[in-house]
């Protein structure tokens, strides 16, 4: 019989199968392949590159990037949910709110707001728990609405809090004294140190024991349960999670524009760019909310003087994506070329043939 | 002329070939049997029959026409019906309702719900009951019945016998012949090789995905049906071995 | 009359007009959620342009009002029978294929075509608000005395949602195409060997729903005003009804939609800014203590 050794992890090859006889050749299992090791140290790259921008480009620039960082931290923790975690949620705006809210009420307490950005992260996932209790009873199309629902619950009720400007919302005090260089350039950093933050941890987070589990119960819920995987767990940990994210993203938001208007940070249009651009780029892959936001940031770019064509064609294109490309643009690569940035699954490198004995 | 002609047939189950190149024909008023052990590709044979599941390769012909690719639901008013392995009923329908989707596509002949009351008495009480509070055995007849009533040319059965007491077996297969006798062939698929041998005029004995015996049950030794049928006579040199 | 003498006065009275109001109000919430409580219920499929479709039964009576010579109630005429069937010829093109794609793909496609909607209505009609002028049903009333009148379209939404309701039930129980959807609902792959073309009855119960959202937008255009981005919240109003009475029950989403009108009318009673923060809290509390809904057996 063929005895398995638990493949290891962190990017080395294991022999999965050494069989009888006779001995297998080469079937090898690893996870991070040549490519993924090579695009890791792009990555990097790319992040020192991005973190010297304030010196190299207009401040006019760097501010256009935060808006994409922040859609990028979004859509990832919106693939996380639901691409991972199969929870579709269209209330994700509820954290973005109440994120970008935490800082402002640490702010008018007299801390700095990037100090309160990581304190918005964690009442984000603090609220996200009684959230949860009342959300998880919903399931598949109805979680979605559900979630809406109480991210209109969150609005209406911070709306009640004159001293979070009521209705009409207010602006972020505290940073007022700050050089505007200095603050869009420390804004910037904020932005892109979270999504660094946010990539890594979503690729930490899936290839440990959580993302098993959530794999697991991705493709058969009772078996899982029936295998002994903590289903409510696995996903209420995605759903914290994605809640912090988005709450630190809410909290760059309100640093980035000095101001909120409560109606604006909690729209359901935040929803909207997540899933556009989680399905666009590919649903399911780590590499997918990357490569969508970049499409999105590139089609937002082109499409800036069009008002509301804008939406429409966004819109459209989701449907069509949804339809047509369920595995959006990274999963279609992948799927054709097999190339991984971020490897969470194990990989055969030669196709590995039965033993004659087992054939 | 024949009536149900099947030719060749490949059917495919995601990466399994469940069935491979599967011929036999059913004359009117004939009662065919596939017989096979579990995982023989029998379920599968029968749902490209009846259209829930297009085969990969191989022809279909139902009265001389060709409906290997036509819609399951197209099907229905060609004139072929299935009573599915595990009996489905709707399970929010009650008796009546179920027997009435039958009437649905149906062709003109002798069956309608009130032909199927009256071969099970018992539906008339229980017809406004909910299906799922019946025994196995009553779902299997509201099975047949909702197959029947659509006036099928060939009436599919997929594993009459299974899940059910063996006095109700009896029972079913003794009904059979009052199906036949009214003009419907049948062409049946079971585990239970006793009860099909008995029933059947025509035997097919499948091994995974091919026939490996074929005849009428009196001329086939009990013998020669369990070699095919547990496949001993590959043992050791089987057509998917090295 | 002044407010605080009402108060000392008539109290009681005044509780029974909130009733009132709170009940006719639930009648359009629940013909609403008719439509996508047929649609959960047959083809476990939420539609997130559900108040989107609605939005635009209100423009096209108004754009047929202005372009046609056409009565009133000629237009309700044919714009309903107009929406059935594109709700029939999106389910056909875009929602079958869609269902086929996987779970997901359903709620995507459906909330893509709320924002294509919804932007595309901004484009054509402008942010302005319109309303529906239908005469003296929008102004007139019975007038039971000085605290309690009962507006004509209040309770003609009231009676149609009945009927709808009513007449829905009565389709999926006595016809046979709607035994054929009960039976697709249940098992699709066994319907369709007893010769159900699910795609078709799935087809005629978006029809259904496309129908009488439409009926249901025509009446809430008439009762207030509306803008091109008032979709979702019509939708979620629709959602809360459907999940306080109970999934796939459609008799539960007229008490659901009835308790959340009842909610939002007392509510406004006590503080108008409260209104619609209490039915989103009454739904909540639903799911909380009472997950599966008022009336929680399945009957479509």
């Amino acid at each position: 019989m063929a005895r398995t050794t638990p493949p290891t992890t962190e990017g080395t090859t294991t022999p999965v199968a050494a069989s009888a006889a006779p001995p297998l050749p080469g079937a090898l299992v690893t996870r991070a392949g040549r490519a993924s090791k090579a695009s890791a140290g792009v990555l990097a790259l790319a992040v020192i590159v991005l973190a010297a921008l304030p010196y190299i480009a207009f401040a006019g620039t760097t501010s256009s990037m935060v808006t994409f960082f922040v859609l990028l931290i979004m859509a990832s923790m919106w693939n996380l949910l639901a691409g991972f975690g199969g929870m579709v949620s269209v209330g994700q705006q509820a954290f973005v709110g109440v994120g970008a809210y935490t800082v402002l009420a640490f702010a008018n307490m007299g801390i700095n707001p990037f100090v309160a950005l990581p304190l918005a992260a964690l009442t984000c996932s603090v609220f996200a728990i009684p959230t949860s209790w009342l959300a998880f009873r919903l399931r598949g199309d109805y979680f979605a609405v559900g979630t809406w629902v109480i991210a209109e619950v969150y609005r209406l009720i911070i709306i009640r809090f004159d001293s979070l400007g009521g209705p009409s919302g207010m602006s972020l005090p505290g940073l007022n004294g700050m050089d505007p260089v200095l603050r869009g350039a420390l804004t910037y950093w904020a932005a892109l140190a979270l999504a660094a933050l946010t990539i890594l941890g979503c690729y930490l987070l899936m290839r440990g024991r959580t993302g098993l589990a959530l794999t697991a119960v991705r493709d058969d819920e009772t078996a899982a349960r029936a295998n002994g995987v903590d289903v409510t767990w696995s996903k209420r940990l995605v759903y914290l999670v994605s809640a912090a994210g988005c709450g630190a993203a809410g909290g760059i938001l309100i640093i980035d524009s000095l101001s909120v208007q409560p109606n604006a940070i909690f729209s359901v249009q935040w929803s909207a760019y997540m899933i556009f651009i989680v399905i666009i780029g590919g649903i399911g892959y780590l590499e997918g909310p990357l490569l969508g936001a970049i499409v999105f940031y590139a089609l937002q770019q082109l499409l800036a003087g069009y008002g509301s064509w804008y939406m429409i064609i966004l819109g459209a294109i989701g449907v069509a994506g949804a339809i047509w490309l369920p595995r959006g643009l990274w999963g279609t690569v992948t799927n054709k070329t097999g190339i991984q940035l971020f490897p969470v699954g194990y990989r055969l490198n030669q196709p590995w043939t039965l033993p004659p004995n087992l054939r | 002329m024949t009536l149900l002609e099947v030719e060749n047939l490949d059917v495919h189950h995601g990466q399994l070939h469940a069935v491979r190149g599967f011929s036999l024909s059913v004359e009117p008023g004939a009662t065919v049997a596939v017989i096979g052990a579990n995982g023989a590709g029998k379920s599968t044979l029968m749902r490209a029959i009846a259209g829930s599941h297009l085969p990969t390769a191989g022809t279909i012909r139902l009265g001389g026409q060709d409906i290997t690719r036509l819609p399951a639901h197209r099907r229905v008013a060609q004139g072929i019906s299935l009573v599915p392995e595990g009996r489905r009923l709707f399970k929010s329908l009650s008796v009546q309702e179920n027997l009435e989707t039958g009437t649905y596509r149906a062709g003109s002949g002798p069956w309608n719900v009130d032909a199927v009351m009256e071969l099970f008495p018992w539906m008339r009480e229980r017809a406004r009951q909910n299906s799922a509070s019946l025994s196995g055995g009553q779902q299997q007849a509201v099975a047949i019945g909702r197959a029947l009533v659509a006036n099928p040319k060939v009436l599919l059965i997929d594993e009459l016998s299974l899940g059910l007491a063996p006095a109700v077996v009896k029972q079913m297969y003794a009904l059979l012949p009052r199906i036949v006798e009214r003009g419907t062939a049948v062409l049946l698929v079971e585990q239970d090789v006793s009860q099909a041998l008995a029933a059947a005029d025509l035997v097919h004995c499948l091994l995974e995905g091919r026939t490996v015996l074929t005849g009428s049950p009196q001329d086939l030794t009990p013998a020669q049906v369990e070699q095919a049928y547990f496949g001993l006579a590959h043992a050791g040199g089987g057509p998917e071995g090295n | 009359m002044p407010a605080a003498a009402r108060k000392e006065t008539d109290y009681p009275m005044d509780l029974l007009n909130t009733l009132v109001q709170g009940l006719m109000l639930g009648g359009l919430y629940a013909l609403f959620a008719a439509g996508l409580s047929i649609m959960f219920g047959v083809m476990r499929m939420v539609n997130l342009a559900h108040g989107d479709l609605a939005v635009i039964a209100g423009y096209l009576v108004l754009v047929l009002l202005g372009g046609t010579m056409f009565p009133l109630w000629l237009v309700v005429l044919v714009t309903l029978p107009l929406f059935a069937v594109i709700g029939y010829g999106i389910h056909r093109s875009l929602f079958s294929r869609s269902l086929k794609a996987g779970p997901l793909s359903a709620l995507l496609v459906t909330f893509g075509l709320s924002i294509v909607i919804q932007n595309g209505l901004l484009e054509g009609f402008s942010a302005d608000t319109r309303t529906i002028d239908m005469g003296v049903l929008n102004t007139g009333a019975f007038h039971l005395n000085n605290q309690l009148s009962i507006s004509y379209l209040g309770l003609l939404t009231l009676i149609l949602a009945v009927v709808v309701i009513v007449g829905v039930q009565l389709f999926l129980s006595r016809t046979r195409t709607g035994k054929m959807m009960r039976a697709v609902s249940d098992d699709a792959d066994t319907a369709s060997l007893v010769g159900a073309n699910s795609k078709h009855l799935y087809a005629i119960a978006t029809a259904i729903a496309f129908g009488t959202v439409a009926l249901a937008g025509i009446m809430s255009g008439a009762r207030s005003s509306f803008d091109p981005s008032i979709g979702p919240t019509q939708l979620i109003f629709a959602f809360e009804a459907v999940v306080i009475g109970g999934l796939g029950s459609l008799w539960g989403t007229l008490a659901g939609g009835v308790v959340l009108g009842l909610t939002q009318a007392f509510a406004a009673h006590l503080d108008p800014s409260f209104t619609i923060l209490a039915g989103h809290l009454v739904f909540l509390a639903v799911l909380a203590f009472r997950p599966q809904g008022l009336i929680p057996q399945r009957t479509v």
